[in-house]
């Protein structure tokens, strides 16, 4: 039975209608928002290619039914900033030319982030724990280390997004 | 002077630029964006010949209707090959230009010069520019090859760091990539897949697998070829999740656990054949030494499955891919479909890094083949993550037997590489077959086994022969054509375990010998440029330092080198690594230092000999497709685990400079490098020689027990 679920999305909130409350988070933002910055990977939550978060907190969002995000916010790439004014993260990713196919930097961007809003002051291994959790085969890694880190000490001397 | 051979092919001159929109270039290429940078690359090129400035050009790329056929984006040939041609084309046409504006300004053409497309006569501007002449300058016409390019002293964008164009899509979250397309009435597809070659479809349970659907979808089949279609992914998803196992088939095949290792190869029949010298007679009696290295089957293992839409509306076929090879692939379309190809166009748009010929041609076959069959509407097919792991080609498993004939001093005088291989040559553009073409009635035959020849870097024989200084070489080539699963390019090809091979003997020769790896191989090097990359390499690492350290005991640590250059004739790489290693591995750092020629952005070529070195560190450590549970394959990153952040090394890079105008690409460079420098620093802490990738847990700790 269609029915339909209330919650936030990049601060917009949305009603979104689904033949089934078991839909997965992935498939709405995808097919029925257009919001694909957000990548499927692996429809399994092992590489992060979808992390969004859910109430400030980095989820899978395979993993995740739209029914449990009713009344939740949940913030996408496309929600962190614009490339007019972009997230100090951003800013360093591009500075810093971490990225290679770049399919997984949604998911990557979103997992510092959640890890930047907990931890200001990660060490390099706390990053790169952070972001065990998402696969770069590219091997783009000690870029995006040494981007997350610049953001960091960036967002410490209170550059805000 | 002879034209460049991509451009050759592709001679004409309005196949590669146009001055159509004022103030604008617009190019156009054969290769495609795979993540290593090359339509910035090529733009860069493209504005120092014509003096253009970076941002007025805009880059096609990989489009049967509207770019140059350059085959396939692979090989590391797209600079050395393809930007070197439109590095022609672009001097040619400037040239045109230059003699047009030179008739009607009453000069001659070396008088004149361009600034940002604005013609300058003797430094002073004049009335023309590429755009007001482009009416009266003539592309359409074959490119002559007699006219002078700008002198490298003269770049100024080619060999500076320009930030990619491809990158900020990516860092915001464009819909960037083939599968965030979306066509106006798009449907969803799987493909319920045949097991194998020559399998039956004997039955399908089509209620169960719609009741999983819980929403309206519908099959197309014909002969052993099922999909399942909707305009709903989430539902399509669910019946394919289900499909696999309420399909039944005949004549399926199951490879086993024996034959996932590369020693099973020994057994079998192969076509060989052999390659360099006879043995010399000199070499008759002298002592011979020899190892046997292997590696397993490998996965690409792309971040995400492959993807393809296909619409083929009023007898036209056009196909979304992310393929390496947008006319290859439209020529096997042809075959398969029965359409001419002039009835297709192929066009190539992102996909997840591939590193060589993963699912992306087969998915494209699957959604061709699809709507062929629903004129008018868009199919969207996007492979599931088992579907990937479980059937794009593998990279083959391979047995490397390595015999040197040493002299009384230890040095070796001949030398014999034999290699036991499946292809590495089952691209659609080789010969070989689309999955999908397999399933529908009438399958094409098999191809005959071939492997990459000689004349584009080789397959399994690629870097087979050591470039040291060896009276006698050669190679013995075992093509065994019937292999489990099925094989083709992984990045590097053969030169991955060949060079592992290679340099781990190379070591062992030198332990015999009791000298310094480095000292031992420099000694037998006499091509100054490897000389170079493996001197600096050693400077970056502090080599002799260390090694004087190490004598004195870190036990379980230790440094290891390794060397080659691509192809024996592309870019040279050396590569340090230090680890440590108690029941497994843990990476510390990595130095390297190689010669790409002429460096066209020298951050995006560090980027690419990084990411070589990571991923060879992954194939190394960790990467083996097995055969030992009930698929045929892994299934998921939990049964295929690839290297994570925490286990990445820190890298330094240096690149040595070299007066060649001609660039080398280096997406495969540090593959065989990195596997051997990892090789011999394992064999150097454990103080026992590992020969057998990957290099797991169970057997250092087997090899560990042994001692």
């Amino acid at each position: 039975m269609s029915q339909t679920f209330a919650f936030t999305v990049n601060g917009r909130a949305v009603n979104v209608t689904v033949p089934h409350d078991d839909t997965p988070l992935l498939d709405v933002l995808r097919n029925h928002l257009r919001l694909t910055g957000t990548r499927f990977g692996c429809g399994l939550e092992q590489c992060g290619c979808c992390f969004v978060l859910i109430d400030g907190r980095p989820e899978k969002s395979c993993g995740r039914s739209v029914a449990s995000v009713a009344g939740r916010s949940v913030t996408t790439i496309e929600g962190l900033a614009t490339p007019d004014n972009p997230h100090p993260l951003q800013q360093a990713f591009l500075e810093e030319q971490a990225g290679q196919c770049g399919y997984c930097l949604s998911g990557i961007l979103i997992s510092a982030k959640a890890l930047l809003d907990r931890n200001p002051s990660p060490s390099r291994a706390e990053i790169a724990r952070a972001l065990d959790d998402n696969i770069c085969r590219c091997g783009a890694h000690n870029r995006i280390l040494r981007a997350v880190e610049k953001a960091a000490a960036r967002l410490r001397q209170g550059e805000r997004p | 002077m002879t034209l460049p051979s991509v451009l050759a092919d592709n001679p004409r001159l309005d196949r590669w630029l146009n001055f159509t929109t004022a103030g604008r270039v617009e190019l156009a290429t054969g290769r495609v964006e795979l993540g290593q940078g090359v339509l910035t690359a090529m733009t860069q090129i493209a504005a120092e010949e014509l003096d253009v400035a970076f941002e007025r050009i805009t880059v096609r790329s990989g489009d049967t209707d509207r770019t140059p056929n350059e085959g396939y984006t692979a090989g590391s040939q797209s600079m050395q090959a393809g930007g070197i041609a439109l590095r022609e084309a672009c001097a040619q046409a400037r040239a045109l230009f230059l003699d047009h504006a030179a008739q009607r300004l009453g000069c001659v053409a070396t008088e004149l010069s361009v600034r940002d497309g604005h013609i300058v006569h003797n430094g002073a501007a004049t009335q023309f520019d590429y755009w007001s002449l482009a009416q009266s300058v003539e592309l359409a016409r074959e490119a002559t090859g007699n006219v002078p390019r700008k002198p490298v002293a003269d770049y100024t964008i080619v060999g500076r760091n320009v930030a990619r164009v491809d990158l900020p899509a990516k860092v915001f979250g464009k819909a960037t990539f083939v599968h965030d397309m979306t066509l106006d009435g798009m449907s969803h597809a799987r493909v319920v897949r045949q097991p194998n070659r020559g399998a039956m479809l004997v039955s399908v349970d089509e209620a169960v697998i719609r009741r999983a659907a819980r929403s309206p979808i519908s099959f197309v089949r014909d002969g052993n070829f099922l999909a399942i279609v909707g305009d709903d992914e989430t539902a399509v998803e669910a019946a394919a999740a289900v499909a696999t196992d309420h399909a039944g088939w005949s004549g399926v095949e199951q490879p086993s656990a024996l034959q996932q290792e590369a020693n099973w190869l020994l057994q079998r029949p192969s076509i060989d054949r052999v390659i360099g010298t006879p043995q010399s007679d000199s070499a008759r009696g002298l002592r011979n030494y020899e190892a046997v290295f292997t590696r397993g089957h490998l996965a690409h293992a792309s971040i995400a499955p492959s993807c393809a839409l296909a619409l083929y509306r009023d007898g036209h076929l056009t196909v979304w891919t992310h393929c390496q090879g947008v006319f290859p692939l439209r020529a096997a379309l042809s075959r398969m479909l029965k359409l001419d190809p002039s009835a297709i166009s192929v066009r190539h748009v992102q996909g997840p890094g591939c590193y060589g010929h993963n699912g992306a041609d087969d998915a494209a076959a699957d959604a061709a083949v699809i709507a062929v069959r629903v004129p008018g509407r868009p199919i969207r097919v996007r492979w599931r993550r088992q579907e990937e792991f479980a059937f794009e080609p593998v990279s083959p498993a391979m047995v490397v037997k390595v015999r040197a004939t040493l002299d009384a001093a230890g040095h070796p005088v001949d030398w014999t590489t034999e290699i036991w291989s499946g292809t590495h040559q089952g691209r659609p553009g080789g010969g070989a077959t689309l999955l999908a073409a397999e399933a529908l009635p009438d399958p094409p035959p098999l191809p005959s086994p071939t492997d990459v020849p000689e004349a584009a870097g080789g397959g399994a024989t690629r870097n087979g022969e050591p470039l040291y200084d060896i009276p006698g070489k050669r190679i013995i080539h075992h093509l065994v054509p019937e292999v489990p699963r099925r094989t083709s390019a992984l990045r590097s090809l053969g030169a991955m375990p060949n060079v592992f091979a290679l340099e781990s003997f190379i070591d062992e020769l030198a332990e015999r010998a009791e000298q310094d790896p480095i000292a031992y191989r420099l000694a037998r090097l006499s091509d100054p440029r490897a000389r170079r990359v493996i001197e600096r390499a050693a400077v970056m690492a502090n080599w002799r330092e260390s090694e004087r350290n190490a004598s004195r005991g870190q036990a379980h640590r230790g440094r290891g080198v390794g060397f080659a250059q691509y192809k024996n004739r592309a870019a040279y790489a050396a590569v340090i690594v230090e680890l440590e290693v108690d029941e497994s591995i843990r990476l510390l750092r990595a130095w390297c230092a190689a010669d790409a020629g002429l460096v066209v952005n020298p951050d995006a070529v560090i980027n690419q000999l990084e990411g070589g070195i990571i991923q060879s560190a992954s194939w190394v450590l960790k990467e083996q497709v097995r055969f030992d549970n009930a698929n045929a394959g892994p299934i998921d990153w939990d049964t295929y685990p690839v290297l994570r952040f925490s286990e990445v090394p820190e890298i330094a890079i240096g690149l040595v400079q070299s007066d060649s105008d001609i660039p080398l690409g280096v997406g495969e460079a540090t593959a065989g490098p990195t596997a051997a420098a990892i090789g011999n620093a394992v064999s150097r802490a454990l103080g026992v020689r590992m020969r057998d990738l990957p290099l797991t847990r169970e057997r250092i700790m087997a090899k560990l027990l042994a001692q």
